[in-house]
């Protein structure tokens, strides 16, 4: 209905010339400083874990900018602009989630392995099947992270360079893959980080400057800020700054809400391309700065994201949102040309898609390892391959990674990425979660404990998915357009009735695991309980940095 | 590969074992689980709460403090704060209670392997 009327504007936003050059300025400044940084690459360790010598800051700093991804960017303010309250969910359950990563997981994992999740999840258990379980899980959680960040590039150049045709954004969504594989191959770790640790600066100073800037409009006063949004948003009027908009109106809503908010916060923890950072460190007390670090950067960028999506409602208007090309994840962006003309919009459009290309990178990398070290390494060729013939499978691994990442972009073009990347943490927190925690903790843990949970949980969440309105028969009851990622409403197989599975696969997967352990004969190996427990605790004979 | 690969007849596995059992291995493992245990109880009551009180007392949430400011806002805010203490308060608890410890039981163990 609006539509006619917004196309110009979709058009007119900004100069796609402009975010051309600046996006183009960042890419070759962080390959310059990529190569630069990976003369140094010679081994395994080099390649997966960057030498081990970074600090605990600069860790920080690359975590948040791994974690800091286009969903919590673009997704999280469109989605504050659009539902309000509802929206800052995310922001207060990806937070919190950290705490878990800082008490119970990142130091231990530290002191214990050496490349992947997998290195702790099978150190005192049957090494070929949990390994082989671990692996699966960290692509299944990489490939659904990664379709979420590549629909977000898709959604931001359909709105940057007015590209509404389906092809134009493949073509785009498929170079970004080409610059991101490009990083992978050419920096390994090293390189990876330090493309994050860029991305993550400019995209803190980026968000800041524009909070600054929103608040500056409403003379810092956060109530006028609020009041702004309600009056330009006349569908849902007051109800944008109480909870319930989105989730409020059924109990299988509000049921959702809670799933998505369990999700949230047991997601972080295992997420294998966070995980995998804390090997970047060389020691267990450098891993809880960076922990400490990522918090307080995290936590200030989410502070900034309240008032960007408040600042967008009220500035830009829901209408506007709603209309243009990326939807929602377009509010930031539409809020960035708003105040700042077409000049900030590209700077905060490159910054967006440097955001993609880091998190992208780093889950490649993540994807490629955990192939190239366990899968090909531990289980195929047990043990027995040296580790240039492994970090040559971790490069051809990343390659096709990069292809299928690109695909699947395609198709998941258009969907909310916040959204698609909670998927993402619902997944974790059921699969990997439950194993890394009872292999820490609980001394009567085994295989078939490790593979129940594992599989059951991986499962469960993406059959749950697979059937939840998510994939087919959402439709949207005003307009009667389908909201799901099958689009024609004609195909419905649904019969999970909420959006997010967390709530029932990550107990099941808490409860297999328990129940797999306790109904098998298998006794603990108490020398391997004996070592991983003292090696978690005191760092001892833990990985130490490599020295050039 | 060596921490993967190790044979049971190893003499290091049972310097671990001997280890675990120590007192002041035993001592180490409480006060750090005395620590950690409580203290992800106490954030993860504190979020359900908001998270339960934001699906089943939206009346409550809503209910204005001053201005446009209301209930809800503050809980969200509130779980920030409550993130960065916790935050602050085991790195410095870890770092005066914790590390010394850890660390002369790495320095024995690992001096013991060589």
């Amino acid at each position: 209905m609006t539509a006619p009327l917004l196309l110009p504007q979709a058009t007119d936003i900004g100069n796609p010339t402009v975010n051309i050059a600046i996006f183009a300025l960042f890419v070759v400044a962080t390959l310059a400083i990529v190569i630069k940084a990976s003369r140094n690459n010679r081994t395994a360790a080099d390649f997966y874990a960057g030498g081990r010598s970074f600090t605990g800051p600069q860790n920080g700093v690359a975590i948040a900018g791994d974690y800091l991804s286009a969903a919590s960017f673009l997704g999280i303010a469109g989605a504050i602009a659009l539902n309000g309250y509802d929206g800052f969910l995310y922001s207060i359950g990806f937070l919190v989630a950290w705490l878990v990563a800082l008490l119970l997981v990142a130091e231990l994992l530290r002191n214990t392995g050496r490349f992947t999740m997998a290195d702790v999840l099978s150190f005192r258990l049957k090494q070929r099947p949990v390994r082989m379980a671990a692996a699966i899980s960290t692509l299944g959680v990489c490939f659904f992270y990664l379709l979420a960040q590549m629909a977000g590039a898709g959604g931001l150049v359909a709105l940057l360079l007015g590209i509404d045709g389906r092809a134009g954004q493949s073509l785009v969504i498929a170079v970004v893959g080409i610059i991101m594989i490009t990083y992978v191959l050419v920096g390994g770790m090293k390189g990876t980080t330090w493309v994050q640790i860029i991305k993550a600066v400019l995209l803190v100073l980026g968000a800041g400057l524009m909070t600054l800037w929103v608040l500056a409009k409403y003379t810092f006063n956060l109530s006028g800020l609020l009041g702004a949004a309600v009056d330009r948003s006349p569908a849902a009027g007051e109800r944008l700054l109480n909870p319930g908009l989105q989730y409020g109106m059924t109990g299988i809503t509000k049921l959702d809400f809670i799933s998505l908010a369990l999700a949230l916060v047991l997601g972080t923890a295992g997420l294998p391309h966070v995980l995998m950072r804390f090997y970047t460190v060389p020691s267990a007390k450098e891993a809880r700065r960076s922990v400490s670090w990522a918090i307080w950067i995290i936590g200030i960028f989410y502070l900034f994201t309240l008032v960007l999506g408040y600042g967008a409602a009220a500035l830009v208007g829901p209408d506007v949102i709603r209309a243009a090309p990326g939807r929602a994840n377009s509010a930031a962006p539409l809020l960035a040309f708003e105040l700042g003309g077409e000049l900030l919009l590209g700077v905060i459009s490159a910054v967006a898609f440097a955001t993609i290309l880091a998190v992208v990178a780093g889950l490649t990398i993540t994807a490629s390892a955990s192939f190239a070290h366990d899968v090909y390494g531990q289980v195929i060729k047990r043990g027995e391959v040296n580790a240039d013939g492994e970090v040559r499978v971790a490069r051809i691994t990343a390659a096709v990674i990069g292809a299928v990442a690109i695909v699947g972009g395609i198709f998941a073009n258009g969907q909310n990425i916040a959204f698609l990347v909670a998927l993402a943490f619902a997944v974790a927190a059921s699969a990997n979660l439950p194993t890394i925690l009872y292999s820490l903790f609980w001394r009567r843990f085994n295989t078939r404990g490790a593979l129940w949970s594992i599989y059951g949980g991986l499962g469960s969440a993406i059959v749950l998915i697979a059937f939840s309105p998510v994939v087919s028969g959402k439709v949207d009851a005003k307009t009667g357009a389908s909201l799901s990622m099958i689009t024609d409403t004609g195909i419905d197989f649904h019969w999970f009735p909420l959006d997010n599975p967390g709530i029932v696969s990550i107990p099941l997967a808490f409860f297999l695991g328990w129940l797999g352990t306790v109904t098998s004969k298998e006794q603990t190996d108490v020398d391997k309980f004996a070592e991983m427990e003292v090696r978690s605790l005191t760092g001892a004979g833990a990985e130490k940095a490599v020295q050039h | 590969m060596s921490d993967t690969t190790r044979s049971a007849g190893d003499p290091e596995l049972t310097t671990y074992r001997d280890v675990q059992v120590s007192p002041d291995f035993s001592e180490l493992r409480r006060r750090f689980r005395r620590f950690v245990f409580p203290m992800t109880g106490l954030f993860l009551v504190w979020y359900f709460l908001y998270v339960l009180l934001a699906a089943y007392a939206p009346g409550f949430m809503s209910s204005r403090i001053g201005g446009n400011i209301n209930v809800a806002l503050l809980f969200g805010l509130g779980q920030f704060v409550s993130t960065f203490a916790i935050t602050m308060i085991y790195v410095r608890w870890a770092d005066r209670r914790f590390d010394a410890e850890a660390d002369r039981m790495r320095q024995l163990i690992e001096g013991a392997d060589r």
